[in-house]
C-alpha cells in the first residue's frame, strides 16, 4: 500500500463515498461526537494556540494558516458577535469535494462547526452553500436538525443555519461570499478591513472553506502528533482530492499531502485513460491554476508549496486530467469563457480585460493574428493580474498564461 | 461580462406576438398583483427567524425570498413578483432587480417545465458534455422565446456544476443527472415528454 494512502481509522471523512450511513447513528458509530465535550471544556484562546503548529492550511484555494487566521478574531462584545461562516460555494472548474462532504459526511462538517464556534466564540454559524447543491443542503439541514434532537446543538448557544447561493462564481470569494448573505450583489470588498475586524453585518467574521473546518475539528480532537504524522513541515494533514476528465475511475479521494501526481493518477484513480503516454496536460488544482505539462506532471509533488516550482498552485485540489484525444486550446478557451462570465464587474481591469483575453485568445486559436499576438496577449494578462480588489482577475489569467508558457507550439501551429 | 449586460422582461413588452403559446400564457399569468398565501407568510417567518433581528438581517433575506418566490410561482422572476419580494422586505424594487440580475439562478424570463442545465466546462467538456448538448437540442427540437413549443423544455449551458467527478452532468430543474452521453441524453427527454 502507498504511503500516501490514509486508513479508515486516519480518515477526516469516512463516508466520502457514501457507502456507509450518512446520518447521526452511523456518523457516532465511526466516532463521531466522542470527546466533543471534552474539547469544548478547553479555554477556545489555548485551543487555537495549541493548533498552531499544525501546519493545517485552508483548503479553499488560498492555503493560508487557518490557525492564525483563527487567531485574528478579537472577543466578542453585545453589540457585535463573533460569526463563523463557512464556505459551501464550491464552484471552481475541477472541483466537487465539498458536495461529497455536504451530501455524505454532513456530521463531520456540523462537528467541525460546533467546535469552531467554540474556538472563535461565536454562537451562530452560516453555511453558505451554492444554490445549485439543493439535494446536498437538505442532507445538510438533516444533519443540522439530528445534531439539535441530540443535543450538540443548543438554540442560542450554537445555532448553524444554511444560507443558499444564487449562482455567482464570484461569492466563493470570502468578502463576496458576505455581501452575497447580506442580500446584495457579491461584489467583493477592498481589504484592509479584513473579516475578522469587519465581516459579516460589520461584525467579527471568519470565513472557512468546509473541509477547513471539519479538519479543523478532528485535529483538536485527535490531537497535533496524529495530524502532522501526514505530509510534511508546513503542508500536513490529509486533503481530498477531486481526480476528473481523461482518468479511468474519476473520483474524490483523501490521501496525505504531498501525493506524487502520478501516483495519485496512476495508482489511486486507476490512470490515464489510454496510458499514462497519452497524457496532454493536467489542471493540478482547479481551473484557476496553471497547466502542468507531462513531464512535469511525472515528478509534481501535490502540496501547497511544491507546484511553485513549476510555476503552479495546489489551489482547491481539483485535478483535471486531459489526454492527448482531447482538444487542449478548446478547453483552455472555455476556461476563459466561464471566467468571462463570472467577472463581478466592479473593477475596471477584470471587467473589460477579462472578455478581451478571451476574445484575443479565441482569434489566436481561430488562427487569426500573427505569432506577436501571442506575447501582446501575454503583456495584456501582466497589465490585469494584481491589479484588481480580490484575486479573481490573477484565477482568470493565470490558465492562459500558464497556456502561453508550456504549450506555446499549439498556438504557434495555429497561426502557421 | 454576461452578468453585466443582463435585461429584465417587462410584462408590457409585446409578447402577444410570439409565436410559442406557452410563451405567452407565461407571460400573461405574471401580469398580476402577487400576494402571498398565509402558508407562505408562515414560511417566510421561518426564513427571517434564521438572521438578526434588525435591518441588516431583515435584508439577508433577500437571497432566499427570491428563491422562495420563484419556486411558489411559475419558476421565473416578473417584475411584479419582485416587486412582491421588495414590499416584504421594505427594500425599494430597484435593490431587488440589482441583485436578481446579478445571479445566474433566477430566471428574469419565463423558462419550460423542465429547466435542462447542461454543465459544458473543462471536467465535462473532456467527458463528451458538447455531444450531450447536441443531443439536447435535438430530441427537443426548435425553441421559440426561451422555451420549445409544447412549452416542456428550456435548455442552458451552464457553467461547473460541481460534480465533476461524475461528469458530464445535466441539471434537470433541481436534480442532477450524471454520466450523461448523447444516448441518455435523448432518452432523458423522451422519459419528460412522455411525462408531460
Amino acid at each position: 500500500m502507498s504511503k500516501f494512502a490514509v486508513s479508515f481509522e486516519d480518515k477526516v471523512f469516512k463516508n466520502l463515498d457514501g457507502d456507509l450511513d450518512w446520518s447521526i447513528e452511523g456518523y457516532k458509530e465511526r466516532g463521531g461526537y466522542d470527546r466533543l465535550a471534552e474539547v469544548l471544556a478547553k479555554d477556545p484562546k489555548e485551543i487555537i494556540n495549541s493548533l498552531k503548529p499544525c501546519g493545517m492550511r485552508g483548503r479553499g484555494g488560498a492555503g493560508f494558516p487557518t490557525a492564525i487566521k483563527w487567531s485574528f478574531m478579537p472577543d466578542p462584545t453585545d453589540e457585535k458577535p463573533n460569526y463563523l461562516v463557512c464556505n459551501a460555494d464550491e464552484g471552481e472548474p475541477g472541483t466537487c469535494k465539498d458536495r461529497d462532504i455536504l451530501r455524505n459526511d454532513p456530521h463531520t462538517l456540523v462537528e467541525g462547526l460546533i467546535i469552531g464556534c467554540h474556538c472563535l466564540q461565536a454562537k451562530t454559524a452560516y453555511v453558505y452553500i451554492r444554490g445549485e447543491y439543493h439535494i446536498e443542503s437538505v442532507r445538510m439541514q438533516e444533519a443540522i436538525d439530528q445534531a439539535y434532537e441530540a443535543g450538540y446543538l443548543k438554540e442560542g448557544i450554537c445555532d448553524i443555519y444554511i444560507h443558499m447561493g444564487a449562482g455567482a462564481y464570484i461569492c466563493g470569494e470570502e468578502t463576496a461570499l458576505l455581501e452575497s448573505l447580506e442580500g446584495k450583489r457579491g461584489q467583493p470588498r477592498l481589504k484592509p478591513p479584513f473579516p475578522a475586524n469587519f465581516g459579516l453585518y460589520g461584525c467579527p467574521t471568519t470565513v472557512n472553506n468546509v473541509e477547513t473546518i471539519a479538519q479543523m475539528g478532528v485535529i483538536a480532537k485527535k490531537g497535533l502528533d496524529w495530524w502532522t504524522q501526514f505530509g510534511s513541515e508546513n503542508n500536513h494533514g490529509t486533503k481530498v482530492f477531486s481526480v476528473s476528465g481523461a482518468i479511468n475511475s474519476p473520483k474524490n479521494i483523501e490521501v496525505a499531502l504531498g501525493v506524487p501526481l502520478k501516483e495519485l493518477i496512476e495508482d489511486f484513480c486507476g490512470g490515464v485513460k489510454g496510458g499514462w503516454d497519452n497524457l496532454q496536460a493536467v489542471i493540478p488544482g482547479g481551473s484557476s491554476t496553471k497547466l502542468l505539462t507531462p513531464e512535469e506532471a511525472e515528478t509534481a509533488i501535490m502540496d501547497f508549496d511544491s507546484l511553485k516550482q513549476f510555476n503552479s498552485s495546489l489551489g482547491t485540489a481539483g485535478v483535471v486530467v486531459i489526454s492527448k484525444d482531447e482538444n487542449l486550446l478548446d478547453i483552455m478557451l472555455r476556461i476563459s469563457r466561464f471566467y468571462k462570465h463570472e467577472t463581478c464587474g466592479q473593477c475596471t481591469p477584470c471587467r473589460e480585460g477579462i472578455p478581451w483575453v478571451y476574445r484575443d485568445l479565441e482569434k489566436l486559436i481561430n488562427g487569426k493574428g500573427s505569432i506577436e499576438d501571442i506575447d501582446k496577449l501575454v503583456k495584456l494578462t501582466h497589465k490585469i493580474e494584481g491589479k484588481t480588489i480580490c484575486a479573481f482577475a490573477d484565477g482568470a489569467v493565470w490558465p492562459v498564461q500558464g497556456l502561453i508558457a508550456k504549450f506555446k507550439p499549439l498556438l504557434e501551429e495555429k497561426l502557421k | 461580462m454576461d452578468r453585466i449586460t443582463v435585461d429584465i422582461v417587462d410584462v408590457a413588452n409585446e409578447y402577444k406576438n410570439s409565436k410559442n403559446e406557452h410563451y405567452k400564457s407565461k407571460m400573461e399569468r405574471a401580469d398580476q398583483d402577487f400576494k402571498w398565501s398565509k402558508e407562505q407568510l408562515a414560511h417566510i417567518e421561518t426564513i427571517k427567524a434564521k438572521y438578526p433581528d434588525n435591518e441588516k438581517g431583515k435584508k439577508s433575506t433577500l437571497l432566499p425570498l427570491l428563491h422562495y418566490a420563484q419556486d411558489e410561482f411559475d419558476g421565473w422572476l416578473p417584475v411584479k413578483l419582485m416587486q412582491l419580494v421588495a414590499d416584504t422586505i421594505e427594500m425599494p424594487l430597484i435593490k431587488v432587480q440589482e441583485v436578481a440580475t446579478f445571479y445566474t439562478m433566477f430566471n428574469l424570463k419565463p423558462v419550460g417545465k423542465y429547466h435542462l442545465q447542461v454543465c459544458t466546462n473543462c471536467a465535462c467538456m473532456v467527458t463528451g458534455s458538447g455531444k450531450v448538448l447536441t443531443s439536447l437540442k435535438e430530441e427537443v427540437g426548435e425553441i421559440e422565446d426561451g422555451m420549445s413549443k409544447d412549452g416542456l423544455f428550456t435548455i442552458t449551458e451552464v457553467e461547473c456544476l460541481g460534480a465533476c467527478i461524475q461528469s458530464p452532468v445535466v441539471q434537470v430543474n433541481k436534480a442532477y443527472k450524471f454520466r450523461q452521453n448523447a444516448t441518455s441524453a435523448k432518452e432523458l427527454v423522451q422519459k419528460l415528454k412522455a411525462k408531460g
